[in-house]
């Protein structure tokens, strides 16, 4: 007889026992998959980690692919401290780097000393607007902002696809559906030599502690706390909910889209499809594994970046396809999420003797 | 009537929550056919020791028997199947269904196809026989608070529920109801199920229970026959002293008219009339209690002076000005305070600290922070003195509000609403589901605002707090002003009255 029974308080060692126990469990899971596709999971595993983590290109690279994932993390963060679900973080990625790349092709700015300042401001302004359409629908008509965020992904992703098979395509590109490449302005400059290393990861880095000390230390952030813990309370207390809807959106937006100006201007030069393999969905990841709390973003994000990259070399050494690596990420993500869930239980096995009267009724079910 | 074996036993039960020993070696018998009170302060440990023979938390230490043999309940579920029944304060129906498809919903292996008549029928036998009129086609959200009720303890007969556990029972309804629910309780008894009442009102423990058992501080200190004790001695044992409630209303010089509400309307959550052309004043140095059964409007003209609901007609001045449809923020900025009706659903945030729900309503005052920034010294400094000064029991001003006791976060609501020295003050149930000792600090705190020239707009559906604390009172009845009346000319048969749509026969020498 094994039984769940509610908790009334969580164990001492769970907040760190538990990710752990959910990260090791998902591997496990992992394993058997990967198994079953004919492949030995310890060494898929060593690839898997040898890769981010084992050189220092390897660092670098993951570094790299963590640079997004912070920005997008925060952009899902930041609205669920306040009980919003941002899952356009995707789409609101695209449009930072649609406005990055107008910046940078299209005005004067783009050849001018100011370019990479120009190409920051509109790829951010392009991504808050983005997402603020999803606030203003949550704040005045109390739209559901997880629908209109996500199904506006799809709308950006193909926006771009417009914009760089119709008017934005590169004469010079063949055919291909490229944008042109940006000016040398308007390119995030790279910190570290000899890698791709770039100027986005020092501004995800600043971001992070501007959203941790304005969530902990600011009279907004106080607010953007107490909406999200009570609406009701907040709204008592004289908050205006639907302003704080908008600022924060429009904010996550901005962040998100801060991302994409690093993948368009800094990585690609150039708009083009897939300058993101779904940074903006391993974002919610990001966040929930990182308890929402930003500080914890930059560990999980340079984690989740390094199972990118070792997903990369475990297609390339052993031809598994990139299949395999979302299934990890879902599987830990799974596995997290139920762990916390679990959490408020514990699991009760045998002690029966005392029911020696459940004959019959439900209570030995 | 002794029973030999009693139908429960608990014997020695001990729960112990983070910080808390919330019951000490408890022991508690039920006999089959007594109604036996669980009496005790807030924080005393009645809800947990039900909640613990009710499957709902587990003991850390004891035994329960029940009828002779050992069990122990894994939850609500393996209680329920062995004839044990609880009705929770919250009430757990579903309001857009009818009461047939709630009582439907909670039997066990409901069938495909549902037998509605043979349910209907079976649900007005029961209620005939019990005396809990109550209409089985009817939806619940049309029910009135003391309906639900006995939807809730028609769920459990239909079950076949044979002790019945409910919690502060009375809380929620009129004289009339309690009068009411206690006729059915003594017929439940006298066929021989066991009942349990928990409360903290002693005049109801004299009034229907057989038997008694006290709690104070997770322990039990006595179990008594009713026959055997008085209102007076349950008292002393309920708090460890002689406690009762010495406010006194002394005459206060009228200030200047505080609050003007003019043929105010508004609607409720349903969009329906909730109130009709209400129209009170309240000056300073006076407390105007507004009386009524819950869903009259009470709760609406809070929030619409509150500026919580947008009115649909009439105007609200404060201070001479006209507020009518200012915000929440320019309510509070004019020196309201609020005493929310819902004190853990409205009034905190529970999850964050005592010092920020301590200063929900002043954070923004330039004392305590620059620019953007909080200044979390001062916070800090500011809930530490309010803390001491309201007798806030907690472990400090960073632990989270939600581990406050009911008593201490209505003290903590008080000290922010009321430490600011507002002009007037909107108290909705301060005391609801308070203990004793709770309400009486809260009695003198009120009290002591009038004395300083407070205005205070009181409601209540208690109406001995309402007779105590008044100097004038409004009935409200399916939202119109029933009648205003002076509280030393009013006893409380014509307020009983009055809340049920009697116009102040002869009380209309105190209408304003």
């Amino acid at each position: 007889m094994i039984a769940l029974e509610r908790r009334e308080a969580p164990h001492p060692w769970a907040p760190l026992a538990i990710p752990l126990i959910s990260i090791a469990s998902a591997f496990a899971a992992g394993a058997v998959v990967l198994w079953l596709a004919g492949v030995n999971p310890m060494a898929a595993y060593a690839d898997l980690l040898g890769e981010p983590f084992g050189s220092g290109f390897g660092i670098a690279e993951t570094l790299v692919k963590a640079t997004p994932l912070i920005l997008t993390g925060l952009a899902v963060l930041l609205p669920a401290r306040m009980k919003l679900w941002n899952i356009g973080a995707e789409g609101q990625l695209q449009l930072g780097a649609i406005g990055a790349a107008w910046v940078a092709l299209f005005t004067p700015i783009g050849h001018s000393p100011v370019a990479m300042l120009g190409v920051i401001v509109a790829g951010m302004a392009a991504g808050a607007l983005w997402a603020l359409g999803a606030g203003a629908l949550r704040a005045w008509l109390n739209v559901n902002e997880t629908i209109t965020t996500l199904l506006m992904n799809y709308i950006a992703l193909l926006f771009v696809d417009y914009l760089i098979y119709g008017p934005w395509k590169d004469p010079a590109s063949r055919g291909f559906p490229l944008s042109a490449t940006f000016p040398l302005d308007a390119r995030l400059p790279i910190i570290i030599p000899g890698t791709r290393v770039h100027l986005g990861l020092v501004l995800a880095l600043v971001a992070v502690v501007i959203v941790t000390v304005a969530l902990s230390r600011t009279r907004w952030g106080l607010e953007v706390r107490v909406i999200g813990d009570n609406p009701r309370a907040a709204r008592y207390a004289g908050m205006n909910l639907a302003r704080h809807t908008l600022l924060v959106m429009g904010i996550a937006g901005g962040l998100a889209g801060l991302a994409g100006v690093g993948e368009a201007s800094a990585i690609a030069g150039r708009l083009q499809r897939g300058l993101s393999p779904g940074y903006g969905y391993t974002a919610i990841i990001v966040a929930w594994l990182a308890k929402l709390n930003p500080a914890a973003v930059v560990i999980v994000a340079v984690l989740l970046g390094g199972l990118y990259l070792g997903g990369d070399s475990l297609q390339i050494s052993l031809g598994l396809p990139i299949a395999v690596v979302n299934m990890l990420q879902g599987l830990i993500f799974f596995f997290v999420l139920g762990g916390e869930v679990l959490a408020g239980y514990q699991v009760v096995i045998g002690r029966r003797r005392v029911e020696p009267v459940s004959t019959g009724s439900r209570a030995a079910r | 009537m002794v029973q030999p074996s009693p139908t429960v036993a608990m014997r020695a039960i001990t729960k112990r929550f983070p910080g808390v020993l919330a019951n000490d070696a408890v022991d508690f018998d039920l006999a089959a056919g007594e109604i036996h009170a669980l009496l005790g302060e807030n924080g005393a440990g009645k809800s947990t020791l039900m909640k613990i023979l009710y499957g709902f938390y587990q003991p850390d230490a004891g035994e329960i028997r029940l009828h002779g043999t050992s069990v122990r309940f894994r939850s609500p579920r393996d209680a329920l199947a062995r004839g044990l029944g609880m009705v929770f304060q919250q009430f757990m129906l579903v309001p857009s269904l009818s009461v047939t498809e709630n009582v439907l919903l909670s039997l066990p292996r409901a069938r495909l196809r549902l037998d509605y008549r043979d349910a209907a029928a079976r649900i007005r036998g029961l209620a005939a026989r019990y005396g809990m009129v109550v209409e089985p086609a009817a939806r619940v959200w049309q029910l009135s608070v003391g309906e639900q009720q006995r939807v809730e303890i028609l769920k459990l007969l239909a079950l076949g529920a044979e002790i019945l556990i409910l919690d502060e029972p009375t809380a929620v309804l009129t004289p009339q109801e309690v009068r009411d629910l206690f006729t059915a309780l003594r017929r439940l008894a006298a066929e021989g199920r066991a009942v349990v009442i928990i409360t903290h009102k002693l005049s109801e423990v004299m009034a229907v229970a057989d038997r008694v058992t006290v709690l104070r501080s997770g322990r039990r200190v006595e179990s008594l026959r009713t026959t055997a004790t008085s209102a007076r001695a349950l008292a002393r044992l309920m708090v460890g002293r002689e406690a009762f409630d010495q406010v006194q209303r002394e005459p206060v010089p009228p200030g200047p008219e505080v609050l003007a509400v003019e043929g105010l309307s508004a609607l409720n959550d349903q969009g329906l009339p909730a109130l009709r052309s209400v129209s009170l004043a309240v000056r300073g140095g006076e407390i105007v209690g507004v009386a009524g059964v819950a869903g009259n409007g009470q709760r609406e003209l809070g929030e619409v002076v509150a500026g919580l609901r947008p009115p649909t007609g009439g105007r609200v001045r404060i201070n001479g000005r006209d507020r009518t449809r200012a915000s929440a923020l320019e309510v509070r900025n004019c020196g309201v305070g609020h005493v929310p009706e819902d004190r853990l659903g409205t009034g905190v945030a529970p999850n964050l600290s005592v010092a920020d729900n301590l200063l929900l309503n002043r954070y923004r005052d330039p004392e305590f922070g620059r620019g953007p920034l909080l200044d979390r010294r001062a916070m800090q400094d500011e809930a530490r003195r309010l803390i001491d000064e309201f007798g806030i029991r907690t472990a400090g001003p960073a632990a989270p509000v939600r581990t406050l006791s009911g008593g201490n976060l209505q003290r903590l609501i008080l000290a922010r609403e009321i430490g600011t020295h507002p002009r007037l003050i909107l108290a909705s149930h301060p005391t609801r589901g308070l203990d004793v000792g709770a309400t009486e600090t809260v009695h003198q705190l009120l009290m002591n605002q009038r004395r300083a020239g407070a205005a205070i707009l009181l409601l209540s559906e208690d109406l001995d707090e309402i007779l105590l604390l008044s100097d004038r009172i409004a009935v409200l009845y399916a939202g119109e002003v029933v009648g205003i009346v002076q509280t030393d000319r009013v006893t409380v048969e014509t307020l009983g009255l009055m809340m049920t749509g009697a116009r102040a026969a002869g009380a209309g020498s105190g209408v304003r």
